[in-house]
């Protein structure tokens, strides 16, 4: 090994090192930014040491992408609003999924010209470039229904999933080709072609509040893709830094499908996000729900003692989070004490909403997950619930015949006093009724999250 | 199968097993930043893009890793400083809150 090869997987050893200490430093919010700043140190090494390869030889074309990466990667970073993060990350996955499968062609083709590929290193590539092609037109998908340019609906046609399962069926049929005869490029780029198509048809399918799913299944992919160019060019810390990706986009979804009452099957063969066709089984003849006046349930906070607040998506589309915060600064001042109850589905992407609340200046101890706070609900004296249906919908618990029931719920209903606040009585993305909406002690505060807060918090000031 | 695609396996299978390990700690309270993170990480493959862009091997490696460089590129700048963006807005109730300019 000369000096120079030394250097260069020094380089490498110590971003892998860096790498998993900024992953683990994420496990507490103390020290996670100096954690992920050593991550990225770790970042900047690597690629030092990579330009001083010897295999590099000419510097225009990587100074031109690195330039040009900068510029459209630092207002990505800086100026995206966080209520945007779901639809960021996607596009990102779709950045990280296309430089994996353009280095997988490159690396084909310059082999196929310079006497062949072998098979296992044509295995490495074939991995590459199909996870890293369904990964980019995938998260295209998901990217284009979270910014809502294509219909957030699911879209649906008959033959659907015999569709998909023959068009990966088939791209995996030319793989398995192409690792016993390697020297067919025809093959290897309709290949390329056919995973790109499959990505689209897959997510095409899925409707939006199904996204965090989709999104973390990208994250696993774009890293497993990353690994496999690992393999292909023969670099531990890209085989590395895959691996983690892979492994926590992987761990992501699973906890995602859980928490959305989906089983892991259902989501890894992309016959999802029909659910929303199922019909209610229970109606709502004979029931009446209790509107509740601003007055009334200002009064109401203004004399609570405990108070949850229960955030759904509704509240970041009404981006009202602000007011959520001066509503609880307030409930403070009276003597009260306020936290909130996350699902982990509440919001687009995994924990979501604790980014948007964090962002109104909610201190991070307050937000509590489903398992730590489920048992403080019967001691609480207000549920707030802003924006959020089927994760409070009781049904889940003691309805089998329900479409979501062994879905986890936070238990709302065991508060003490529940207010929804809620546009209308249309029902959730499941299109179930919420038999919490009629229950005795639950009052509804109909209108707009943002504009019933800003009013709650004027009036809990006069009580 | 030769030694060395042998090692590579045992450091994909371990380096997983490290993630698992790692990621199953996250809380989820951190969910997202971790998904910016491991993306950021992950545009590691910026080290193959460079690679193809810089090695002159012919025209078509020297574009599409040009192309990848870029990609990758707005990964690593993004990921990290949108990471580090969310993970400012993260604090504890007993300091008091940093007054907004």
């Amino acid at each position: 090994m000369t000096p120079r090869e030394l250097f260069i997987q020094a380089t490498y050893l110590a971003a892998s090192v860096l790498f998993i200490l900024g992953l683990k430093s994420l496990t507490r919010a103390d020290g996670a930014r100096r954690g992920m700043n050593q991550a990225a140190f770790g970042m900047l090494l690597a690629i030092v040491g990579t330009l001083v390869n010897h295999e590099i030889v000419r510097y225009d074309w990587i100074i031109a992408g690195l330039l040009i990466g900068t510029v459209i990667g630092y207002p990505l970073g800086l100026f995206v609003p966080m209520t945007a993060m779901p639809q960021r990350i996607a596009i990102s996955h779709m950045f990280g999924a296309l430089a994996a499968t353009l280095v997988g062609i490159a690396e084909y083709y310059t082999s196929m010209s310079h006497g062949g590929v072998e098979g296992p290193k044509m295995a490495a590539l074939g991995f590459e470039v199909v996870f890293g092609a369904l990964t980019v037109s995938g998260s295209f998908m998901a990217f284009g229904k979270l910014q809502e340019f294509i219909s957030g609906r699911p879209v649906t046609y008959p033959g659907q999933n015999v569709m998909n399962i023959g068009l990966f069926a088939a791209t995996l049929a030319i793989f398995a080709f192409l690792i016993a005869n390697p020297g067919h490029p025809f093959l290897f780029y309709t290949m390329v072609v056919l995973s790109l198509t499959f990505g689209f048809l897959l997510v095409l399918p899925i409707g939006g509040a199904d996204m965090p799913v989709v999104i973390s299944l990208m994250n696993s992919y774009a890293g497993l893709a990353s690994a496999a160019t690992g393999f292909a060019i023969g670099n531990n810390v890209l085989i590395i830094a895959g691996a983690l990706d892979g492994a926590s986009g992987f761990i992501l979804s699973i906890i995602m499908s859980k928490a959305m009452n989906r089983s892991f099957g259902n989501i890894l063969f992309g016959a999802f996000g029909s659910a929303g066709g199922l019909a209610s089984t229970k109606t709502a003849t004979g029931l009446t729900v209790r509107p509740i006046s601003i007055e009334d349930a200002a009064i109401q906070l203004a004399y609570a003692q405990h108070v949850i607040v229960v955030p759904g998506y509704g509240l970041a589309v009404a981006q009202a989070q602000h007011q959520v915060r001066e509503l609880a600064d307030l409930v403070e001042k009276n003597g009260g004490d306020v936290k909130y109850a996350i699902h982990p589905v509440a919001g687009r992407m995994p924990g979501h909403m604790n980014v948007l609340l964090a962002e109104a200046n909610i201190p991070y101890d307050k937000l509590k997950e489903m398992e730590e706070i489920n048992g403080a609900f019967t001691n609480a004296d207000v549920a707030l619930v802003i924006g959020a249906n089927d994760v409070v919908n009781p049904a889940a618990r003691n309805d089998p015949s329900s479409p979501i029931y062994g879905m986890p719920i936070l238990n709302v209903d065991q508060a003490k006093h529940v207010i929804v606040m809620k546009r209308s009585m249309n029902t959730g993305f499941a299109g179930i009724e919420n038999e919490l909406f009629y229950d005795p002690k639950t009052s509804m505060l109909f209108g707009d999250a943002k504009a019933s807060l800003t009013k709650l918090v004027a009036e809990v000031k006069n009580v | 199968m030769t030694g060395i695609a042998i090692i590579e396996l045992y450091v994909f299978v371990l380096a997983g097993f490290v993630g698992y390990l790692v990621i199953t700690k996250v809380p989820p309270l951190l969910h997202t930043p971790l998904m910016s993170a491991t993306n950021a990480i992950s545009a590691i493959s910026l080290v193959g893009s460079l690679v193809a862009a810089g090695a002159d091997r012919n025209r078509v490696s020297t574009i599409l890793g040009f192309v990848a460089v870029t990609a990758a590129t707005i990964n690593v700048v993004g990921g990290f400083l949108i990471t580090d963006r969310m993970l400012k807005m993260f604090k504890r109730e007993d300091r008091p809150p940093q007054v907004k300019p």
